[in-house]
């Protein structure tokens, strides 16, 4: 996946020398080791106890938020029954936010990889406010907007003027607005990664799809598209997977309200306020499941050597 | 295509992109400009100019403390995982070795996971192991998500290292020591340098896997999370605001120093 564009260094330099080594390889493990280590601990322990903690059973005649090993199945049942609706309201919610944000940041980044290629300084000046938004708190950008697009705002006085919005219509606290939100704060992870597709891509093609005497769409569609598909694929997964499991957005002190809570406020609410913690553990569990498989599905496409 | 079409066209893109730039800067234009708000109790109606937010800034209850708190899991966090990154990205590009398929892995997933997830998870295994929620379990949750994106921005540049430079040095009867210290990780520095800071960024930012690790402890997002029902105070914006600009020179300077030395490359190659 294209993490690396966040690395300026991750373009420079000749391609991976591969003469590595094959002796010496206790170097090797005592390099590895010390991390792999931690991410075992850290990481993977923590999905286990997840897994485990989603089958427990209340403890018989316990307080709350005591529970114990066992084998209760039900507990996904359960969820899936009360949550159901949060489950599929925040894939449709990060669906909505990737596809906005693709289609935001696609002319964005073609312009800043190809038309602002003959001129770095201009071109880094571009990079560098797509990614500006990371650099002042996530929650205040949120808080921001929630003011901005609040019933006082600008934005929804101006909407009501020109009578785009009812009189009594809201924009915070509604579906719009927490699709708007996860849209905003996750742009830069979709233009990124396209820009460093469109910034390699050879320009040459696209002028031979015109010598070709292929309209621009036709040559868009079958020769810059295709050429800069890792790209999309990777800012979408690098949208969607956030947005999903998102909840300061959805959150009702944020941009979201009572009917937009997402599975990320569900679990929140069951681990840290009714301290349900089968129930925050079996939903975390689906979100996971449902993230491997697209994950899945992108690794066996591109192998695990292209991952990192 | 006729001549105009194609002016339009372009300079349709043109138009479209300086909107784009200006769109994404609205939020952060905002939290700046009412950081000069002089706002009494609630920062949300422009109630005219003052400074006193920025001479004052530690007045606020809990601005200065979550700030420092959070600088302190930052550091702390950034120092450990780009000591475990960094090796591992040597290891990776320097030694071939079985289960590399599965390190490689084990990096990417902590990526790809969502923070809710993560969280979630190492809020059970402390619970399960009864460990205090704390500094010390918000400070092993950063270290552990920010392990990857060292191992991914250190890499690049290990694998960018020419190794005649360290065989240079091993003619020449350097110890494997000497080689690492005056060859090796000098060249990896900027590397590293990168990698660290990034790391500090993700941690300094971190709301979701802190909130369910931090217990009692207020880092900075958090602080802004829960202020967030009754109202930021404005000094948190002054924060923000502070942050930001010093994020923004780090930004510019890193990047006009690697313009001045790709030209300077390009004069004599």
């Amino acid at each position: 996946m294209a993490f690396g564009a966040f690395s300026s260094t991750a373009t420079a330099g000749p391609p991976p020398v591969d003469a590595a080594p094959r002796k010496r390889s206790y170097i090797a493990l005592l390099l590895l080791l010390p991390g792999v280590l931690y991410l075992g601990l850290f990481f993977l322990a923590p999905l286990l106890s997840l897994i485990i903690t989603s089958f427990q059973a209340p403890v018989d005649f316990g307080d709350i938020g005591q529970y114990q090993t066992a084998f209760k199945w039900e507990n996904y049942t359960t969820v899936v029954g009360m949550y159901g609706e949060h489950i599929i309201r925040s894939f449709f919610y990060a669906l909505l936010a990737t596809i906005f944000a693709l289609l935001f940041s696609y002319p964005l980044a073609y312009f800043i990889g190809v038309k602002l290629r003959r001129f770095p300084l201009v071109q880094a000046l571009g990079l560098t406010l797509v990614i500006a938004p990371f650099f002042i708190s996530f929650l205040l950008r949120t808080l921001a907007w929630k003011q901005i697009l609040s019933d006082e705002g600008v934005v929804v006085s101006a909407l009501k003027a020109v009578a785009l919005l009812g009189p009594d219509a809201h924009i915070t606290g509604e579906p719009v607005a927490v699709v708007f939100g996860l849209t905003y704060n996750f742009i830069p992870f979709m233009t990124l990664p396209i820009y460093t597709s469109l910034q390699s891509l050879d320009l040459r093609y696209v002028e031979a799809g015109g010598d070709l005497y292929a309209s621009p769409a036709r040559t868009f569609f079958s020769v810059t598209l295709p050429l800069s598909a890792p790209g999309v694929i990777s800012g979408a997964l690098l949208t969607f997977i956030p947005a999903a499991g998102d909840y300061v957005n959805a959150s009702s002190s944020f941009l979201g309200g009572r009917d937009t809570q997402m599975i990320g406020n569900v679990i929140e609410t069951n681990f840290l306020v009714l301290q349900n913690y089968p129930a925050a553990a079996a939903l975390s569990i689906i979100l996971m499941a449902a993230i491997l498989i697209i994950v899945g599905v992108y690794v066996r496409r591109s192998g695990t050597d292209e991952l990192l | 295509m006729n001549p105009v079409s194609r002016f339009i066209g372009r300079y349709a893109l043109w138009i479209y992109s300086i909107l784009a730039f200006v769109f994404l800067l609205i939020p952060i234009v905002y939290t700046i400009v009412f950081s000069f708000n002089d706002s009494r109790r609630s920062n949300i109606v422009w109630r005219g100019f003052t400074l006193d937010n920025w001479t004052r800034v530690c007045d606020a209850q809990g601005v200065c403390e979550s700030f420092l708190n959070s600088i302190v899991v930052g550091l702390t966090a950034t120092l450990l995982a780009t000591a475990l990154g960094t090796m591992i990205a040597i290891a990776l590009v320097r030694f071939r070795f079985r289960f590399r398929s599965g390190v490689t892995l084990l990096l990417f997933l902590p990526m790809a996971t969502p923070e809710v997830v993560l969280g979630a998870g190492l809020a059970a295994e402390f619970l399960a192991a009864g460990v205090q929620k704390g500094a010390l379990t918000v400070i092993l949750a950063h270290t552990m998500f920010c392990i990857s994106f060292v191992v991914v921005t250190v890499r690049a540049r290990v694998a960018g290292l020419d190794p005649a430079l360290e065989e240079a040095g091993r003619d020449l009867y350097a110890s494997p020591a000497q080689v690492f210290m005056r060859i090796t990780f000098p060249l990896l520095l900027p590397g590293i340098i990168a990698a660290a800071l990034l790391s500090f960024a993700l941690s300094f930012d971190d709301f979701i896997i802190t909130n369910f690790n931090s217990g009692a402890f207020v880092t900075f997002p958090k602080f802004l999370y829960t202020a967030a029902a009754r109202g930021i105070p404005a000094e948190a914006n002054v924060i923000a605001s502070a942050v930001f600009f010093i994020a923004i020179i780090f930004v510019v300077v890193s990047q006009l120093t690697s313009a001045a030395r790709r030209k300077r490359l390009a004069r004599e190659g």
